[in-house]
C-alpha cells in the first residue's frame, strides 16, 4: 500500500492500461509533448509516442467526435478534455452521439471510450473555468458519469472506465490532484456504479461524493469533537448511481445531509433527496437537507470564490439543522 | 481504371432502384403508412459512383440523410430500407429506434449521424485516425451536403484529417439548398471544394450528374488515400429535386419553372443517355429493368408490411452495452 496523490494514481491507472491493451490510446489538448495542462499524461508521449498520446487541434467537438469514431472501429480512446467546462463545445457529441450511438444501433455497435475532464472552483479561474455541471451529463441514460474522490477510487474507478465498453465521463476535480491517499499495490479496479461507506457514523447520514468528500470528512471531524457521528457516503459515480447504501444508512440514521459542489437548483441533491422520500419516505424523520454552491457564476475573487463555494461550516450547519 | 461494362449497368440499375424506392417513400407517405421521409432524388449519381470507388463491406461509411442510393449500393436492401421507415423490429438500422434514413449498417461498416448536421465528418476523422493507428488498409468516405459544410465541426473534421494525413474523403452533395437557403447564402465561394484550399489539402468539383465521372474522381481521391498521402474534399454538384423532407413544401421558396429546369439534368436521364450510346442499355431492355425493379419494390414493401414492430418493452434496452441499473 502506498499514498500517493490523485494525480499519481490517474496517471499510472491511464499508463498500466496503456501498457495492458494496445487498442487504448490518448488525445486532447496538450497531452503529448506537454504532458496535459494538470501534468497527468507527463512522460506518456516519450514512453508511447506521438500516435497513442495525440495532441490534436484546438477542437473540443472534434476530439469527442473523434474518439466516438475511433470506438467505432474497436479502439479505446482515453479524450482529454481540458476542462470540463470545454465539454459544452462539445455537448453535441457527447449527448446526441456517445450517450445515444448504442441504443440508436439496436446496440450493434459499442462505444468502449472515456471522457476525461477536469472540473470544479477553488482556484480562481472564474466563471467559466470553474463549473461542476456534473448533474447537467449525469441527466443523459446511455453516459456514465464517474466523480472519484480519493486516489484509490481514482485509479481503480479510471481503469473500470478504460476497460467499459458504454461511454464514461471521467470528472477529476481540479483541487483534488495534490491530495493523497492510500492505494493499493498491484491491479485495482473499482466498479462503476457503486456508491461506498467512507466513514461510519449513527447520528446523520452524509451524501458526497469527489471534492466534497473532503470537505464532508473535514465536517464529519469537527462534528465529531461535539459528539455528532455522521456516515458518510461517497457515490463516486452519479451515474449508474447506487443509492443502496445511501437507503441503508438512512434506514439507520433518518436523517440526511446531500453535500455537492455544483448548485443546488436541479442539481444531485435534488436527485437523491427525491429518491430517498420515493423509497424510504417513513424512514425520514427530519426534512432532508443540501449543500451546495451559491446561485451564482462562480467569482475569480478568492474572498467571493470561497463565499459560493460549500464549505465544511455550511456542512456542519446543515447536520445540526437536521438533528 | 473504368467501370466494366457489366459494373456500369449495375451502378446503372442500383440508380433506378434508389430513384423507384424513393418514389415509393413518397407514396407511402401520402398514404398515411410512414411518418416520415428525407428524399435523395437527384442525388444518385453521386453515392453510386462514391460507392464503387470503394472497398464496399471493408471501408467505412459515415453517411448523411440523403443517401439512399449509397446504402443500397453498400448493400441495404429495399426491404430493410422500407422496415426502417416503418420503425419494424428487423429494420438494421436501429430497430426502430432511430428515424429513418439515419442510416447505419454494421455489415457495411455504415455508421449514422445526429439529428445536428456534420456530426458525421468528426467521426470519420476519428475512424481515420483508427485506420491509421490499427495499420488497417483501409479508407473512410463520408458524406455531407453544403449547407452543412457552414458548421463548424466540419471544418474541425477536415483540418483534423490535413493535419494528420488521414485516409477520409470528405464528399459534399452540393444540391444547392439547405432546406429553403441556397448556396450562396452559405459560401462566399463557388464551390464547397474550394474551402479545401485554405486547409491544406486537395479539393475538387465534380458533375454529380453524371456517375462515372464521379466515379473517377472518388477513385483517385481513394487510391490516394489508401496510398498514405492523406484526404480529399470532393464537391459533387445536383439540384434538390424534391422537397427537403416530407415535411417541406418548397412551392414556398422556389419556383416550378426552376425545378422543371433542373429536371433536364436529372441524373438518371444522363446515365441512361451513357449506356445507350454505348450500346449497353436498349430501350426495351430499360424497361425490362424498370418493370423488373418495380415488382421488385412492391414485394419488398408487402415484406416491409408484414414484419413485425418492436414490443414496447424493447424501448428500454439496450441504453448501455454492459448490464447496468441506471434508473
Amino acid at each position: 500500500m502506498a499514498k500517493i496523490t490523485m494525480r499519481e494514481a490517474i496517471s499510472q491507472a491511464l499508463w498500466e492500461e496503456m501498457e495492458r491493451d494496445p487498442k487504448v490510446f490518448i488525445l486532447g489538448e496538450e497531452v503529448g509533448l506537454w504532458g496535459g495542462t494538470y501534468a497527468v499524461t507527463k512522460g506518456f508521449f516519450d514512453h508511447f509516442g506521438a500516435e497513442r498520446v495525440r495532441d490534436t487541434p484546438i477542437a473540443e467537438a472534434a476530439i469527442v467526435g473523434a474518439a466516438i469514431g475511433a470506438a467505432l472501429t474497436g479502439l479505446r480512446p482515453v479524450a482529454e478534455l481540458m476542462t470540463i467546462n470545454f465539454a459544452f463545445s462539445a455537448m453535441d457529441h457527447i449527448v446526441n452521439e456517445a450517450a445515444k450511438l448504442h441504443y440508436m444501433f439496436a446496440g450493434q455497435m459499442v462505444l468502449p471510450m472515456v471522457i476525461r475532464a477536469v472540473g470544479g472552483g477553488g482556484r480562481q479561474l472564474g466563471a467559466t473555468h470553474s463549473q461542476t455541471p456534473d448533474a447537467v451529463f449525469a441527466h443523459f441514460p446511455g453516459l456514465k458519469v464517474v466523480a472519484p474522490g480519493t486516489p484509490a477510487d481514482a485509479k481503480g474507478l479510471l481503469k473500470a472506465a478504460i476497460r467499459s465498453n458504454d461511454p464514461v465521463l471521467f470528472i477529476e476535480h481540479a483541487t483534488l490532484y495534490q491530495t493523497r491517499g492510500e492505494v493499493p499495490d498491484g491491479e485495482l479496479i473499482v466498479p462503476i456504479g457503486k456508491s461506498k461507506i467512507q466513514r461510519l457514523g449513527r447520528d446523520v447520514t452524509l451524501v458526497t461524493y469527489s471534492k466534497m468528500l473532503e470537505v464532508s470528512m473535514k465536517a464529519a471531524e469537527q462534528l465529531a469533537a461535539e459528539g455528532i457521528e455522521v456516515e458518510i457516503v461517497d457515490l463516486r459515480s452519479l451515474r449508474p448511481l447506487d443509492m443502496d447504501p445511501v437507503l441503508e444508512s438512512l434506514k439507520k440514521t433518518n436523517r440526511a445531509v446531500i453535500v455537492e459542489e455544483g448548485w443546488k437548483s436541479y442539481g444531485v441533491g435534488a436527485e437523491i433527496a427525491s429518491r430517498i422520500y420515493e423509497e424510504a419516505f417513513d424512514f425520514v424523520d427530519a426534512p432532508i437537507k443540501r449543500v451546495a454552491q451559491a446561485e451564482v457564476p462562480l467569482p475569480y475573487n478568492r474572498t467571493l470564490e470561497q463565499m459560493a463555494l460549500p464549505n465544511a461550516a455550511d456542512v456542519v450547519k446543515a447536520v445540526k439543522e437536521v438533528l | 481504371m473504368d467501370p466494366s461494362p457489366d459494373q456500369k449497368l449495375d451502378m446503372y440499375r442500383l440508380m433506378l432502384l434508389a430513384r423507384r424506392l424513393d418514389e415509393r417513400a413518397w407514396v407511402l407517405h401520402r398514404q398515411g403508412k410512414i411518418a416520415f421521409h428525407i428524399s435523395g432524388i437527384g442525388h444518385e449519381a453521386a453515392q453510386v459512383g462514391a460507392a464503387f470507388a470503394i472497398r464496399r463491406g471493408s471501408d467505412w461509411v459515415t453517411p448523411y440523410y440523403r443517401d439512399l442510393a449509397l446504402m443500397l449500393a453498400l448493400g441495404m436492401t429495399p426491404a430493410e430500407f422500407l422496415m426502417g421507415l416503418m420503425g419494424k423490429r428487423d429494420e438494421p438500422n436501429s430497430g426502430g429506434r432511430q428515424m429513418p434514413s439515419h442510416w447505419s449498417l454494421r455489415r457495411a461498416n455504415a455508421v449514422s449521424h445526429s439529428a445536428p448536421v456534420a456530426t458525421q465528418s468528426v467521426h470519420a476523422a476519428g475512424i481515420g485516425l483508427a485506420i491509421k493507428l490499427r495499420g488497417d488498409d483501409k479508407v473512410v468516405l463520408t458524406t455531407i451536403g453544403e449547407g452543412s459544410t457552414s458548421q463548424g465541426e466540419w471544418y474541425e473534421a477536415v483540418n483534423w484529417a490535413a493535419v494528420h494525413r488521414l485516409p477520409v474523403i470528405f464528399i459534399v452533395q452540393n444540391n444547392q439548398y439547405a432546406i429553403s437557403v441556397r448556396a450562396e447564402k452559405q459560401m462566399a465561394v463557388q464551390s464547397a471544394a474550394d474551402k479545401a484550399c485554405g486547409l491544406g489539402l486537395p479539393g475538387i468539383m465534380v458533375d454529380g450528374t453524371d456517375v462515372f465521372a464521379v466515379h473517377r474522381a472518388v477513385k483517385d481521391a481513394v487510391d490516394n488515400a489508401r496510398a498514405g498521402n492523406g484526404a480529399t474534399v470532393i464537391e459533387t454538384r445536383m439540384y434538390r429535386i424534391t422537397p427537403h423532407s416530407s415535411d417541406d413544401d418548397d412551392r414556398t421558396y422556389r419556383s416550378r419553372e426552376e425545378v422543371e429546369e433542373n429536371k433536364r439534368r436529372d441524373p438518371l436521364l444522363l446515365a441512361r443517355a451513357r449506356l445507350q450510346e454505348e450500346g449497353l442499355l436498349s430501350e426495351s431492355q430499360y424497361d425490362e429493368m424498370d418493370t423488373q425493379i418495380k415488382a421488385s419494390i412492391e414485394e419488398a414493401v408487402k415484406q416491409a408490411e408484414a414484419a413485425p414492430y418492436p414490443a414496447g418493452e424493447e424501448a428500454l434496452h439496450p441504453v448501455y452495452a454492459e448490464e447496468v441499473r441506471h434508473a
